[in-house]
């Protein structure tokens, strides 16, 4: 199995972004997927700066893979997903059907990104007809639903999953940390960037529920598969996505390199990470229940406790 | 430029008695689903089985109104027959279009039934032009329902980019997510409307009376909390009252209805083939009373275009089934927020 780091889902600084891919670059990460896929209003770093940093990875050896935005509304949107599109140089992953029509058009390979809904069958052989090189599943799928989709999958597809990460759950029209400070979308003032692993979201009681990104909400708990790994090897999954956070990002991708690799137990390195998340652990879809629950670190610590 | 299709009302047929209310007030079309998760309104004691389906259908069309059929969730693996027999069946129906999100499903549909007329849903999540002509060219859809989050600038963009109707919604419940990229409901409580048609499901909730008030739970999680002489609505999990930042507030969405009646002459000038009624959940009176609105303004609008005023007793009547007696103009109005 290959490991990637999926596209920063936040705002950080000009700066940040161009240090933490000199760090990505020394880690044991096999692709790295790169660009804005949140917000078109997000450009500290324009589509030359993401090349250039591309092209960085690449000499380190890393398969590159530029991400498209997931909500593309505007002529400008579509002005850079063709930039995106026309390359020429490293594959694109497709986060809308505007994408995957460009791509398909110029007969470009792609992979079909996780916000492209890919639920059956029939929908994956057509992407694959369409050129999709790989595909990943949406992130509410079970493993069991996985299973089915890949009895018969198209030769030379491969699957990634998103393993790691707050769950990018739905997308919307309005920016909630605009809202949140009671700015217009319009006029943010570029808020997100005061919250570098996103804003959270609690109930009434305090028990963090969500965490807002702009346009984006997503999970406050981190999705965390690293038990899962065996299973996923035998369902059949190409890639594991781990998805940048603030902090630690290269620890967390060191860890899943070395579960992967067998060279250090799954409880281990979950043991390791509680330390390193920005919330609690949750990894209810992959086992068909809803998101927000965890069974694999209670599981684990009943072990413990016996 | 010319108009692509006059301009249709789309109304909305929960059940056999909605959509001869809907018909009889003037729609030019209502939409309906079958009695299971084949549409993102999978409620129960919702929707239409075989029988009323065929009743349905002859009276529309005996006073010449057509029925499109929703099949806009997503077939999962081992229940894709469904689906397709869905398809099957409306064919067998005599319905006028289908409305459609999957693109398995799609070419399923424009391979087997050449002839039947496909709908992008908005459930398909196409927001830009690029996007509706991918289907357009590999299925031949005809129609795109837009998710409710384009400004009506970049909604006229799309028009002049495509050779697809354009379907938008006028007034109903507002989904502030982009629909068919929200997943929300099914981290809650593992049933959303992509995979099961259903958005915080009735099953999952909860109301219990506390000494702090009334309080509404999805699967276990607080969703807001009443007081004395609050109004509690449905609880839909993006409509409640949550904690940022130590401040309580509808931190997602507010309960309101999305409603675009001062709009429509720019829509109709701007070549807007149908405006769509949302509300398969509420009452053939909801249906009704909307349905007659309605027709009337699009009626005024068309007739002198020039001249048209939102008519007050038309607001005061929509106003009166609104969520949570507010409207808003969404995200067609820029400032949003």
């Amino acid at each position: 199995m290959k490991l990637a780091l999926g596209p920063i889902l936040y705002y950080w600084e000009r700066e940040t972004t161009f240090s933490f891919y000199d760090e990505i670059a020394a880690s044991p990460v096999d692709t790295v997927y790169l660009g804005e896929t949140v917000c078109s209003r997000r450009h500290t770093l324009r589509t030359e700066d993401w090349l250039e940093i591309a092209d960085k990875l690449a000499a380190a050896g890393k398969e590159v893979v530029l991400s498209s935005q997931a909500l593309i509304e505007s002529e400008s949107d579509l002005k850079t997903l063709r930039r995106i599109a026309g390359n020429g140089k490293f594959m694109v992953e497709a986060n809308d059907m505007g994408a995957v029509h460009l791509l398909s058009a110029a007969k470009l390979p792609f992979v079909a990104g996780p916000h492209i809904n890919t639920y059956n069958p029939q929908t994956l052989a057509l992407l694959a007809e369409l050129g999709a090189k790989r595909w990943v599943m949406p992130v509410e799928m079970s493993r069991d639903a996985l299973g089915h989709m890949l009895r018969d999958r198209p030769s030379g597809l491969e699957t990634e999953v998103f393993a790691y990460g707050r769950l990018p759950l739905a997308f919307s029209a309005r920016c909630f940390t605009a809202r949140h400070h009671n700015l217009p979308k319009d006029d943010c003032q570029f808020r997100c960037m005061d919250y570098v692993n996103g804003l959270t979201l609690k109930t009434r009681e305090g028990q963090p529920f969500l965490a807002l990104n702009g346009t984006q909400t997503q999970s406050a708990s981190v999705y965390n598969l690293i038990g899962e790994l065996n299973a996923m090897r035998e369902t059949g999954v190409d890639v594991v996505r781990v998805s940048p956070q603030a902090f630690f990002t290269a620890k967390i991708l060191r860890l899943f390199r070395e579960v992967m690799d067998n060279r250090l137990p799954a409880q281990t390195a979950n043991q390791q990470m509680t330390k390193l998340m920005p919330d609690q652990a949750c990894d209810g879809y992959w086992h068909g229940r809803p998101g927000i629950e965890q069974s694999y670190l209670q599981a684990s610590s009943a072990e413990d406790a016996a | 430029m010319s108009p692509k299709a006059s301009l249709e009302l789309v109304c909305p047929a929960g059940n056999l008695p909605a959509l001869k209310i809907a018909v009889d007030n003037g729609a030019d079309c209502v939409y309906m689903g079958f009695k299971d998760n084949t549409n993102a309104r999978a409620f129960p004691g919702l929707n239409f089985d075989q029988a009323s389906a065929r009743e349905g259908v002859r009276y529309a069309h005996a006073k010449g109104a057509k029925v499109l059929l929703a099949l806009n969730t997503f077939p999962q693996s081992d229940t894709w027959e469904r689906w397709q027999a869905a398809v099957d069946n409306a064919v067998e129906l005599g319905i006028d279009a289908v409305i459609l999100a999957d693109p398995g499903l799609m070419r399923y549909a424009a391979k087997n039934y050449p002839n039947l007329r496909l709908h992008l849903s908005v459930q398909g999540s196409a927001t830009n032009y690029e996007a509706i002509n991918f289907y357009h060219e590999h299925f031949g859809i005809q129609r795109a329902v837009i998710p409710r989050v384009l400004s009506l600038a970049q909604v006229e963009q799309v028009v002049k980019n495509t050779p697809v109707e354009i379907e938008l919604f006028g007034f109903g419940g507002l989904c502030v997510m982009v629909e068919g990229r929200c997943a929300l409901s099914s981290y809650a409580t593992g049933e959303s409307p992509n995979t099961c048609g259903v958005c915080s499901p009735a099953k999952a909730v909860r109301w219990e009376q506390t000494p702090t008030g009334l309080e509404s739970r999805l699967n276990g999680i607080l969703l807001d909390r009443y007081g004395k002489d609050e109004n509690a609505g449905y609880p839909t999990l993006c409509k409640g009252r949550f904690e940022v930042n130590n401040e309580t507030y509808y931190a997602i969405e507010e309960p309101t209805s999305l409603n675009t009646l001062e709009m429509l002459p720019e829509m109709i000038a701007m070549g807007i083939a149908a405006i769509k009624i949302e509300g398969r959940q509420r009452s053939p009176a909801y249906v009704e009373q909307v349905t007659k609105v309605w027709r009337s303004a699009i009626d005024s609008a068309k007739r002198a275009p020039d001249s048209y005023a939102v008519n007050p007793a038309w607001m005061a009547q929509l106003n009166k089934v609104a969520e949570g007696q507010q409207n808003t103009l969404g995200a067609y109005h820029r400032p949003w927020k």
